[in-house]
């Protein structure tokens, strides 16, 4: 079955029968209630807030917004932004407490600086990465939507972003575009490797936003249980060595080696490891 | 369309990002309607020090409310008074526009409310 997106914008394909059956399936109802309790596990909001809900669709996740206990922190007001008036009418009928807004993410987020506690998006940016005409390119809309989304949130505040990445370039797309707007910005996998897998976009504005570890954003899932870190980020100069292989350090190192192995070597001079002219 | 969110609100036209008449929008031919929301005063607490007063005050003229005192309340003053935390709360969350415009102080867009959805999709040349 092909991907939505691979077929259809974002506001043509869910139209008035699509968003229908979008919001009346069980099925969907609760894959999107299990993911919008991991995605608010993972905000860890201490005090009711005011959460910007991205692509919130039919109001689905914004219900469960509206309603976390006053025990865990709640009850949120949040404020949704989609691009299908149909899905929006749905949540309409619906009686969602949160306000919507008709728009496109991939244009920005209008809303002034550090307005939002939180962010959260169940199954909607993927749909970034598909540009739907010749003026607009996936970089772009991923870049003006992770601008946006940066401004208005306050300073040591969470976006989370569930998403459907088709392959592992998507995947760098999006998180580079995150990271180049300026967030702090990890992947949560549960379940990987298997077909049930959920990818999780934590995004943190600031390093106050996570206490621990020196405000490193693998902070975020400290004390959570299962959660296997896995920093694929370059630690600078690594254990095996540190001269660079063809410097002059390199070479003089080179030479002591075949001098000792008792090989005629030249003499090192200020002419050894020269840069040359470029013979090409 | 709650007055909360217009205080949080901007025009979505590329170029009006670096002009501060960009924020509010202000409210044209508004329907208002009159919502019940349970009183959250922890939320009205946390969202105190972020709301624009200025700009609530010029919002809540423009829609025909009486004038605002000049100064917002601190954060104490506001958890002491219950009427001011009611007050608050009625023109903050169940004071939402139905129908209407909302107009960028600075290019002049209207953005159309229906329902109390804004429009904020945008023609590729302004953005």
């Amino acid at each position: 079955m092909s991907r939505p997106e691979d077929t259809l914008a974002a506001d043509i394909h869910y139209d008035d029968v699509e968003a229908r059956k979008y919001t009346t399936s069980s099925r969907i109802q609760n894959i999107q209630a299990s993911m919008t309790r991991r995605a608010l596990e993972l905000l860890n909001l201490k005090s009711p807030s005011l959460i910007l809900d991205i692509g919130c669709g039919s109001g689905l996740s914004g219900e469960i917004l509206s309603s976390v206990p006053e025990e865990e922190g709640g009850p949120h007001v949040w404020v949704g932004m989609d691009i299908s008036a149909s899905m929006l009418d749905v949540a309409l009928q619906r009686d969602v407490e949160g306000d919507l807004l008709l728009a496109d993410i991939g244009q920005g987020v209008p809303f002034r600086a550090g307005a939002f506690d939180a962010a959260i998006s169940i199954s909607a940016i993927q749909w970034l990465c598909n540009a739907e005409n010749s003026e607009t390119s996936p970089a772009g809309r991923l870049s003006r939507f992770f601008n946006g989304l940066y401004a208005s949130l306050k300073r040591g505040g969470m976006a989370i972003c569930q998403f459907y990445p088709k392959n592992d370039v998507q995947k760098q797309m999006i998180t580079a575009a995150a990271v180049k707007a300026g967030f702090g910005a990890g992947l949560l996998e549960d379940d990987p490797d298997t077909k049930n897998v959920k990818v999780y976009l934590v995004l943190t504005v600031g390093s106050s936003a996570v206490a621990n570890r020196g405000g490193d954003i693998t902070g975020v899932v400290d004390g959570m249980d299962n959660v296997d870190v896995l920093d694929g980020r370059k630690k600078g100069k690594g254990g095996k060595g540190e001269i660079k292989k063809g410097s002059k350090a390199w070479i003089v190192k080179k030479k002591e080696q075949m001098e000792r192995k008792g090989k005629v070597v030249k003499a090192t001079s200020k002419y050894t490891g020269r840069k040359r002219r470029i013979q090409f | 369309m709650k007055v909360l969110t217009l205080n949080f609100l901007t025009c979505a036209v590329k170029s009006c990002k670096s002009s501060s008449d960009s924020f509010p929008l202000h409210p044209k031919d508004a329907e208002l309607v009159s919502d019940d929301v349970n009183l959250n005063p922890q939320l009205l607490v946390n969202l105190l020090p972020r709301i624009d007063w200025n700009a609530l005050r010029t919002t809540s003229t423009e829609l025909g409310f009486p004038q605002l005192p000049e100064q917002p309340p601190s954060a104490e003053e506001l958890e002491a008074d219950e009427k001011m935390l009611k007050d608050l709360h009625t023109l903050l969350m169940e004071t939402q526009i139905n129908e209407g415009k909302l107009v960028c102080g600075h290019c002049g867009h209207e953005y159309a409310v229906r329902e109390g959805i804004a429009n904020f999709l945008l023609p590729s040349h302004l953005v």
